[in-house]
């Protein structure tokens, strides 16, 4: 496999990407969005997860596509255990 | 993958007998380091989901708990962890260029991020003792709805302590990792285990992006 | 392509390659440590087991007179948890998935041979965290844990029993890892995916299933732990907590559990039953995306588990269109094995007669696990007897019998020996009626109003609970029965040529037993799955 040799200087650029996005989202953290503080924090932490995703952990390099496959599969689970949970909690009141 | 008649072509002496060639092992290995990562993400995840439902049905205190949070703890430790993010990718890239001794220097700087993540957390641990922040053993909480903060700073203890867990095994997997850098184990045609090793240590740091905000960013502080 | 010599004894192979305790607690063959993991599990099985006869004892009369009630709460507690964790989910997957996966893609060994091992080592290591438990007083809080009985009012040991079972989940955890990259990667050239045995795709389905749902039972176990230490809070009332979070992640990963235990026992059928009736599986693509299908659906539907436990009506309308969902993929494999068997040449021997009694009583299981997803009928026979039946007519009926038809139908490519044909027919057929008999009453039982867990009853149930007492002695009789011949099989029994079955399938074209490495070399695939009309050819059909 072996992804191609990235420069230094690239990955340097990523990790300021990711000291920005942290500046951000703690600046951020202070204004009153009601509800959209959450989607915002987690909008920009997903952000900093894919560029240390993609870059860092080389995934956008991966030659073997099944290793992707694998991925998404493990946040797609994730995410039917949240939505589904959350589905019985929300759902409580309506009764 | 061709035949894998044994002992007669020169072949590297990283490769097990039962992979035919270093290209299959490579990517068994990383493909195995990433299916394990997915197992992380379904054991953290089932700490996400009760922290989920229950911000959702104890809002307010999830507000008041995480005003008890120390801003700069998290925030400083959040960056030290990215950095070290930062010295690792270029750890395995000097590996890819076969560069011993910078592996090693690159290894050492991650090690002494991460002890640094893990002491400044200790502190912070010390402080929510002090101030009897911890739900059961050590509890003092007189403001409002002391039963949802209780369970917010439940959660706390177990998202971070995990997490520190995860640490702390990462920092001993990585000084293992280094050694054998020393001993120069690793060169172009051979370093899966600085690869693999780089995968769950940014994996970790993954982990610490989502619990910061979700954790110390909840409520609006004012000044 | 088969070769029908009977070897020399003294030919060099896993078995006899190295001799000593340590090449056996060192190896690194996927062979040797399916034997380990065989070992292993049977001796659990026969712990498991023996919580279940002292249930059933206790049983034989309405009031409670042979134990005390807690005691018999750590019965059926025990009983559970040894058999899910310590037999049913490593069974097919630890001892014939790790034999015969390699083989049967054409590879030398797993992907990661060591981590193999240590699969073995965690196992041994929760189980005897599982014996620590059942020495030092047992576990009282029936398989579920479900809090806050297990975390505020249970003073016996939760905290062991729950290291237990999450050590052992990591086991679970590397194996199906393992699996995962071993079928993905290590296929022998040709050795495509619509290629692949149907036992390699189910333990491949179930493989997902481990990755995917065992880290969140870990995690729930150790917030279980965390709050009885540290009296943390999380699922206790009285904190703020909800006790249905916890059943809401328990049952993530013990509802797709179910399937995990299943879904080999599905690869071990479709492999017998082609094996048995000498023609290609009825609708490999269906069989092979039906066994994916229940490994997805299956994480979909697990507050079926919850119906009366306070969820919301409308969560609870979800989860049962979704059950239902869930059974289709499986009655999709009854209907296909049915037409591979149609018109085939059928062999009574006896891992077909595991595989036929498989199909029946799955198909009864399943079905009442329709009953069950129903609402209104769940309301009345949730906690009751009609449950116990339903599990264990999927979990003995199904996986037990496949698991026997797997150990029986690939016992002379692992130990090079036949088993006696007459004694197992005759353990299967006792073991048929065993079975029946301890578990068919307690549909009735449940139907008519029987509690589970409940360590007295009404009098008039006790026929029923005689009848099935007497079946379980049966049963335990049917399941003696093999220990004994298999064993005697490793010495007495007449050697086994490389392919006595005339079966399809690679493992049948090396020798029994194998060379720790497999292959001479590595084959080149050309052939589709079950070639049986080819092999029909070669070999004229005699029976």
């Amino acid at each position: 496999m072996s992804h191609p040799v990235i420069s230094t200087k690239f990955y340097t650029g990523i990790w300021a990407g990711l000291i920005c996005l942290t500046v951000l989202t703690a600046a951020v953290s202070y204004l009153e969005l009601g509800p959209f503080n959450i989607v915002l924090a987690l909008v920009i932490a997903t952000c900093k997860m894919l560029l240390v995703a993609l870059f860092f952990m080389g995934v956008k390099y991966i030659s073997e596509k099944m290793t992707v496959v694998v991925i998404v599969a493990g946040l797609f689970w994730l995410f039917i255990l949240l939505a589904l949970s959350m589905t019985d909690y929300i759902s409580r009141p309506w009764v | 993958m061709s035949d894998s008649t044994p002992a007669v072509a020169t072949h590297n002496p990283a490769l097990q007998h039962h992979f035919s060639s270093m290209h299959q092992q490579m990517e068994a290995s990383v493909m195995g380091m990433w299916v394990f990562l997915i197992t992380e993400i379904m054991f953290f995840g089932g700490m996400f989901c009760g922290y989920m439902v229950y911000r959702y049905m104890h809002y307010g205190a999830w507000l008041a708990g995480s005003q008890h949070m120390d801003f700069w703890y998290g925030t400083v430790n959040t960056v030290v962890l990215l950095c070290s993010s930062l010295t690792m990718v270029l750890a395995v890239r000097s590996a890819q260029l076969g560069q011993r001794k910078m592996i090693v220097i690159f290894l050492l700087i991650t090690i002494l991020f991460g002890l640094a993540f893990l002491g400044i957390k200790a502190e912070e641990y010390y402080l929510h003792w002090q101030r009897a922040e911890f739900p059961g053993l050590h509890w003092d909480y007189s403001g409002p709805d002391p039963q949802g903060v209780s369970l917010f700073f439940s959660f706390y203890w177990a998202m971070t302590g995990f997490h520190a867990l995860h640490m702390v095994i990462g920092i001993g997997l990585v000084s293992v990792i280094t050694f054998q850098a020393w001993r120069g184990r690793y060169n172009s045609e051979y370093y899966n285990p600085v690869e693999i090793s780089g995968l769950y240590w940014h994996f970790v740091d993954i982990v610490w992006i989502y619990l910061y905000p979700l954790l110390y960013l909840v409520s609006r502080k004012h000044f | 392509m088969a070769t029908a010599t009977v070897p020399a004894v003294e030919r060099e192979n896993y078995l006899n390659k190295e001799y000593g305790v340590m090449s056996w607690l060192l190896t690194t063959d996927h062979k040797r440590i399916a034997l380990l993991y065989l070992v292993s599990i049977t001796f659990f099985f026969f712990i498991g087991g023996f919580f279940a006869l002292l249930i059933r004892l206790e049983l034989l009369t309405p009031a409670g007179d042979l134990m005390q009630a807690d005691t018999y709460n750590k019965m059926f507690t025990m009983h559970g948890q040894v058999m899910v964790f310590f037999f049913l989910i490593p069974a097919v997957p630890a001892v014939l998935g790790n034999f015969l996966i390699p083989i049967m893609i054409g590879a030398k060994d797993l992907a990661f041979p060591r981590v193999n091992l240590l699969s073995w080592y965690l196992f041994i290591a929760g189980g005897a965290f599982m014996l620590y438990t059942i020495l030092t007083g047992g576990v009282d809080t029936g398989w579920t844990f479900y809090t806050p009985l297990s975390t505020q009012f249970l003073d016996t040991h939760v905290v062991a029993a729950a290291l237990a079972i999450f050590i052992a989940g990591f086991s679970s955890i590397l194996t199906g890892l393992n699996f995962i990259v071993t079928i993905h990667r290590m296929r022998a050239p040709g050795m495509t995916w619509s290629r692949l045995p149907l036992f390699v795709w189910a333990n491949y389905a179930t493989a997902i299933i481990q990755v995917l749902g065992t880290p969140v039972l870990a995690i729930t176990l150790m917030l279980v732990a965390l709050e009885r230490i540290f009296h943390l809070g999380i699922f206790n009332p009285q904190m703020g907590g909800d006790p249905l979070l916890f059943q809401h992640l328990f049952w993530f990963y013990s509802h797709p559990a179910v399937y995990i235990m299943i879904l080999p026992g599905m690869g071990v059928v479709s492999e017998v039953v082609t094996a048995f009736a000498r023609k290609r599986i009825f609708g490999y693509r269906f069989m092979a995306l039906a066994l994916i299908a229940i490994a997805v659906l299956g994480f979909l539907v697990w507050a079926h588990h919850m119906f009366i436990a306070g969820i919301s009506l409308y969560a609870a309308m979800v989860f049962s269109l979704l059950s239902y969902f869930v059974a289709v993929p499986s009655a999709i494999k009854v209907f296909n094995w049915t037409s591979t068997m149609y018109r085939g040449s059928i062999s009574y021997t006896t891992p077909m007669l595991y595989a036929l009694g498989f199909i029946g009583l799955f198909t009864m299981g399943g079905l009442t696990g329709l009953f069950l997803a129903a609402l209104g009928i769940d309301v009345h026979v949730t906690d009751t007897y009609f449950v116990i039946a339903h599990f264990h007519y999927i979990m003995v009926g199904g996986m037990v019998l496949a698991y026997m038809a797997g150990i029986h139908y690939w016992w002379p490519k692992m130990s090079g020996r036949m088993y006696p044909e007459s004694w197992g027919r005759l353990a299967a057929l006792i073991i048929f009626i065993g079975f029946n008999l301890t578990f068919f009453p307690q549909f009735i039982l449940g139907y008519l109003g029987m509690p589970r867990r409940y360590w007295q009853y009404a009098p008039e149930f006790q026929v029923l609970n005689v009848l099935s007492t007497a079946g379980a002695t049966i049963l335990a009789v049917g399941y003696i029965l093999p220990m004994i011949y298999l064993l005697w099989s490793m010495r007495y029994g007449k050697p086994a040529e490389a392919n006595p079955w005339h079966a399809a399938g690679l493992e049948w074209m090396i020798e029994s037993p194998p060379k720790t490495f497999n292959f001479d070399e590595t084959p080149t695939v050309t052939w589709e799955a079950y070639n049986y009309d080819e092999l029909n050819q070669e070999v004229p059909v005699e029976r």
